[in-house]
């Protein structure tokens, strides 16, 4: 594919929408700031030259209304294409989510159908302190009825955007910042990746190895994904191989990926820029102690933010958020013993 | 009501205080920052919203409040924390992310908390609100005077915090004054495209409050009409909403591309400017000298400097702080 044009996330996004827009004149985009900015991260770049503001929607900072809005929206034969700035930012409208988009399908007896695309920022490693740096999608994942996608490079990012928008069930889509190729945040370089220019989709509920290897299992999302891949290539000039996985989704969530892992390499280390307790480093290692204890070499190790709101200040951040470098002393320590 | 001199030069000091604070901050803020512009570098990281342009709603509000009344800020929090009295050392302190901040460097610049001051301020929109009609219920639990004050911008008056708060504090009959700040962006959305009416004091009717909107960006019309709004609070007689029309010189964050705004919009806001404003009202009372002026203007420059060299020359937290704090 060496022909292949290259996007950032950001545009692979965007790209993904038009390219549903184009296909299904049910779709349409709403949100603060998602016409004339384009997204304050560039996820609807574009959309509002292409499509117009009846189809590309500014709306107040009234999030209890508009998400709502969307759900209703939904349910009356629309597709809506829903952001919301930061995650962090959900607090302000949780009833209409977790009460009501994500219940009313199953309170419907499955009559009901309520195809949103809720799509919101997150993530941290930039200093912007305890209410715009948070992950959450563990939050959200625990409450049933979401779909949870959670994109680490374009060509994902794409491909899970149009399912998200096909797929019939309210679905959260968390973009990290730091992934998104922006010209004002630094990001890695393999977020940057060929994205084909026809629209495609990737399935939910299938992880991707992104790495394969056979001494340790590393397990994470997004962000973390980078950072395992780089930690990987560092294990590997000590002779360390290291197996990545990418969950792509939380929400149906590919169990049989890393347990067929585990079962391979004997080692676990689950990495997560989500807070520690009650998250999904609990829930990767519970389903690992269920289905393949017996196949753990070493208890399993979990790396996450500590319990604590990600702090302000750079050496506060940079120690709450697992680094490269903690991510290759874990597999090391592992691989020791 | 009549300003002593000595009231009007120190609220003329305080506008420079913001104004040469804001500006030191935006050139600290591109430290580390070039050529290659990343969010996260240099010795002020993250977000940074400034408030140059809008301190007259701070300082003509703040001029009636004391140390025991409340207030609580925005995401955009700097002139309020300046003119409610939060020490500038501190306060620059935490913005450079250091130990010495109000918050230890826990916090950042939208996330300021002066419990001497009875200064909060918060980065979600309209969160401020509720938390005010709170400090207003306790002062009037434990039969004080004190008045608590939430300032927002125009955008959060859409919020459903902003109509629930509205309700409780019309309902209790609480000692609380909203005041929004129409800045008339909300980042990149026009007041006219986020709001069904032109005036949100005009919504204070549906609640049974007193509203009235300050048209121009001009600290003695603030004052003027903050005099009544708490006087009445102070009295017992409950809350007021206040929109005071006011202008954003920076963008919504540095390094904000502001595609959405006219490009001469912000050239002819500063030929309007309210510092030159409050010192031309100063001088055609003849309640101060030129002379006098311009030492208010360079004692402000000096306090600032002073906090600057104060924040930059303080250590950073030891990375294991991070885990401190979480309880008391």
């Amino acid at each position: 594919m060496a022909n292949e044009r290259e996007l950032t996330m950001a545009k692979a996004i965007s790209e993904a929408i038009a390219q549903e827009m184009e296909r299904d004149p049910r779709v349409f985009v709403l949100g603060e700031d998602v016409a004339v900015y384009g997204g304050i991260f560039g996820a609807t770049q574009g959309l509002v030259e292409k499509f117009g503001p009846d189809r590309v929607m500014d709306t107040p900072i009234s999030e209890t209304a508009f998400i709502g809005a969307a759900t209703g929206a939904a349910a009356a034969g629309m597709r809506p294409v829903v952001e919301l700035m930061f995650v962090d930012f959900f607090g302000v409208c949780m009833d209409q989510i977790y009460n009501h988009l994500a219940k009313n399908t199953y309170m419907s007896g499955g009559n009901a159908r309520f195809p949103v695309v809720l799509m919101t920022a997150m993530g941290g490693g930039y200093n912007d302190a305890a209410q715009h740096s948070q992950v959450l999608y563990g939050l959200f994942a625990h409450v049933p009825g979401l779909k949870i996608v959670v994109p680490s490079n374009a060509y994902d990012a794409k491909g899970l955007m149009i399912s998200a928008i096909r797929d019939d069930n309210p679905v959260m889509y968390f973009f990290h910042k730091g992934l998104m190729g922006l010209g004002w945040m630094k990001y890695p370089e393999r977020t940057i990746t060929p994205v084909p220019e026809k629209a495609y989709t990737i399935p939910f509920g299938v992880a991707d190895i992104k790495r394969p290897g056979k001494d340790v299992t590393i397990v994470a999302l997004a962000m973390m994904v980078q950072r395992a891949l780089d930690a990987a290539d560092e294990l590997a000039q000590e002779g360390i191989d290291a197996e990545v996985i990418d969950l792509r989704t939380l929400v149906p969530l590919d169990r049989d990926a890393v347990i067929n892992s585990v079962k391979k390499t004997h080692k676990l280390i689950v990495v997560d820029e989500d807070y520690k307790g009650f998250g999904m480093t609990g829930e990767i290692a519970a389903i690992v102690a269920e289905s393949a204890l017996d196949y753990l070499d070493a208890p399993v190790k979990r790396l996450a933010v500590p319990n604590v709101p990600i702090p302000y200040s750079r050496p506060l951040e940079q120690f709450v958020i697992p680094s490269v470098e903690a991510i290759g002393n874990a597999a090391r320590q592992l691989v020791k013993k | 009501m009549k300003l002593s001199r000595d009231q009007l030069l120190s609220m003329y000091r305080q506008m420079w205080t913001i104004r040469f604070f804001e500006d030191e901050l935006a050139a600290a803020y591109m430290e580390g920052k070039t050529p290659a512009f990343d969010i996260g570098s240099g010795p002020v990281p993250g977000e940074m919203h400034l408030a140059a342009g809008q301190e007259p709603v701070a300082v003509g509000t703040c001029a009636h409040l004391k140390k025991q009344d409340t207030v609580v800020g925005t995401h955009r929090p700097h002139h309020f924390a300046i003119a409610k009295g939060v020490p500038l050392d501190k306060l620059a302190a935490e913005i450079f992310g250091k130990e010495t901040g109000l918050g230890r460097g826990k916090g950042g610049h939208m996330h300021l908390f002066d419990v001497e001051h009875n200064f909060s301020c918060s980065g979600i929109i309209g969160a401020g609100f509720p938390p005010a009609c709170g400090a207003a219920l306790a002062a009037k639990k434990m039969g004080k005077d004190w008045v608590a004050v939430a300032f927002a911008g125009e955008g959060a008056a859409n919020q459903g915090s902003f109509h629930e708060a509205l309700n409780l504090a019309a309902l209790w009959q609480l000692p609380v004054i909203f005041i929004i700040e129409d800045n008339s962006w909300a980042i990149s959305v026009p007041k006219g495209k986020s709001t069904s009416i032109p005036d949100n004091s005009t919504r204070a009717a549906g609640y049974g409050i007193p509203g009235v909107r300050v048209d121009e960006n001009d600290t003695l019309a603030v004052y003027e009409v903050l005099g009544e709004a708490v006087a009445r609070a102070r009295r017992g007689e409950g809350p007021s909403l206040i929109e005071v029309k006011t202008d954003r010189y920076y963008g919504h964050f540095q390094g904000d591309p502001e595609l959405y705004r006219p490009k001469d919009e912000v050239s002819q806001l500063k030929a309007n400017d309210p510092i030159q404003k409050l010192a031309s009202q100063i001088m055609a009372q003849g309640a101060a000298t030129q002379a006098e002026l311009d030492a208010a203007r360079d004692a402000a420059k000096a306090d600032v400097a002073g906090a600057m060299e104060f924040a930059r020359t303080s250590p950073y937290p030891a990375p294991e702080q991070a885990l401190e704090n979480v309880f008391v």
